[in-house]
């Protein structure tokens, strides 16, 4: 296998973007990439989106990126694993280019989600949970989180104040980024008085509907010096994992199994565990999942990531700081693109251009990006310096 | 829910039919056609009791479309007296009362209805005991 390496990325701003189209977002990000970059050659592109079906009623997402980027005949591709469309491109991005196949491949993240109202926009995020047996009783995503949040609180003990403290840190993150949505700072007691939306959580504790895009360029180390003069970042590893897709199938609902799993052969490939970690970006599509993900990936003890998130571990200047970027709290969700938005970030902090969220010294980052409440879980680490 | 699709989940949603691993014993609610215990293929159908406890649950403000009528409502993830876990609404209650661990058993009630078929579908709500 090939060491792969990122050369360039890109990203728009997430919001709601009424003037831009799916393919639009696409496109700017893809050239935002190649742009940074500095390389105008992409073999191959995987294109991660969740439901372009069901948002836009558009499929054969590959074919028409590869054309309003104007690259046909290159071959392309939807990878699809729900919230972790993102990451699983990437994956496949990365195993396309390790295994020597191609040497400079594209992964792209899309979703345009505000073309449709918020009903039609709560079913199709439901086509993420088992539409049978949870959507069929009127279980929504914040209601499933909501379920794992009230065990999380019954167990160990986690308190209303110490979720509210995660939106408060990844607003505070945010309001640095220009790419985000929502990038101005929150207040506890904003969190805590916000709308309900399912019991304990409310409004502020839950990612946005989102429109954007990002990309990701990688290519072979080998091949990479005379394609970029861009400080190069390398995938140290990438770890997959799956859980049941419904939460009753779980014995343990705090557990996140499969983000363990992901984890764990992320850092048993990169021969790093997570104390290496400098830098840290986690799928918080709710508060509770910041929590339970970081636990889960070994930052914190089982049962600790709640003391965490509000003595100040997880901030810029932490123990591990934790969504540097805003998370998907403040920067936005849109779903297929929030993996490689995640891998977005920790590239300008390995580089060293994260201007006012770096981390100093940063070498080691780790990306974390699930789909559902943990059933498809990517990791991905990163090195500087290669 | 199209019709047929309705049609197929009867046993499982109007009877409580699960399915048991010949090989090993194992109970799975939904049915499948393979268990991930043993990897045993051949299955019995259980009938699943209709009595257990409230593992979590949450209280639903935001509705999807199919439900938007009956929010705010209750939601529960439910352990049945053999270990089976389902998640269904929680009926006939006040939130309040609500907590882990309440006791509860399973009534067949209407859970949507004026579906794009044209259908009611029935299956299983949870009321504390």
């Amino acid at each position: 296998m090939r060491d792969v390496v990122i050369i360039g990325v890109g990203t728009t701003k997430f919001g709601e973007l009424w003037e831009s189209s799916l393919r639009d977002l696409a496109v700017e990000a893809a050239l935002k990439a190649i742009d940074d970059a500095g390389c105008d050659r992409i073999d191959s592109l995987w294109v991660g989106c969740m439901s372009c079906g069901l948002f836009n009623g558009q499929e054969h997402l590959g074919a028409l990126v590869a054309d309003y980027l104007g690259r046909t005949p290159m071959p392309a591709c939807r990878v699809e694993s729900a919230c972790a469309s993102g990451g699983m491109a990437l994956r496949a991005a990365w195993m396309e280019v390790a295994c020597g196949q191609s040497d400079v491949v594209m992964a792209l993240g899309v979703e345009k989600m505000t073309d449709v109202s918020g009903g039609k926009a709560t079913y199709a995020l439901a086509a993420a949970s088992d539409r049978e047996h949870e959507a069929f009783h009127g279980v929504t995503f914040p209601g499933l989180y909501a379920l794992i949040a009230v065990d999380h609180m019954h167990r160990y003990g986690t308190t209303r104040e110490q979720l509210a403290d995660v939106s408060v840190k990844n607003h505070e993150h945010g309001s640095h980024n220009q790419y985000a949505q929502y990038p101005h700072k929150v207040t506890r007691e904003q969190v805590m008085s916000s709308t309900m939306v399912a019991d304990p959580l409310r409004v502020l504790d839950c990612s946005p509907i989102s429109d954007g895009a990002s990309a990701v360029i990688v290519a072979a180390l080998d091949e990479s010096r005379s394609l970029t003069k861009n400080a190069l970042v390398k995938i140290a590893a990438i770890g997959a994992a799956t859980d049941s897709l419904s939460l009753h199938q779980r014995k343990d609902l705090c557990e996140f199994a499969a983000t363990i799993e992901a984890g764990e052969r992320a850092f048993k490939t990169a021969k790093l565990s997570p104390s290496d970690i400098d830098v840290a970006e986690v799928h918080d599509c709710f508060t509770i999942s910041e929590i339970c993900v970081t636990e889960a990936l070994g930052f914190f003890e089982r049962g600790r990531g709640g003391p965490a998130a509000s003595d100040g571990a997880t901030r810029l200047g932490g123990k591990i700081p934790v969504n540097t970027s805003g998370g998907l709290k403040s920067k936005g969700h849109p779903v297929g693109a929030t993996g490689i938005a995640q891998v977005y970030m920790l590239t300008k902090q390995l580089r060293g251009e994260a201007g006012p969220v770096q981390v100093k010294n940063a070498r080691r980052a780790l990306a974390q990006n699930m789909g559902g409440t943990g059933s498809s879980n990517v990791v991905t680490i990163l090195e500087s310096g290669s | 829910m199209s019709t047929a699709n309705s049609w197929r989940q009867i046993p499982q949603r109007y009877r409580l039919e699960a399915g048991k691993c010949v090989k090993c014993g194992k109970l799975f609610y939904p049915p499948r056609l393979v268990c991930d215990a043993c990897g045993g293929r051949a299955f019995e159908m259980a009938k699943l009791p209709n009595t257990g406890k409230v593992v979590t649950y949450t209280v639903i403000r935001v509705p999807p479309t199919e439900q938007a009528d009956l929010a705010p409502y209750a939601v529960g993830l439910v352990e049945l007296d053999n270990g089976v876990r389902l998640e269904c609404q929680v009926v006939d209650c006040d939130f309040e009362q609500l907590e882990v661990g309440t006791p509860v058993k399973l009534e067949f009630r209407r859970i949507q209805e004026d579906t794009e078929a044209g259908m009611i579908h029935y299956g299983h709500k949870a009321v504390p005991v």
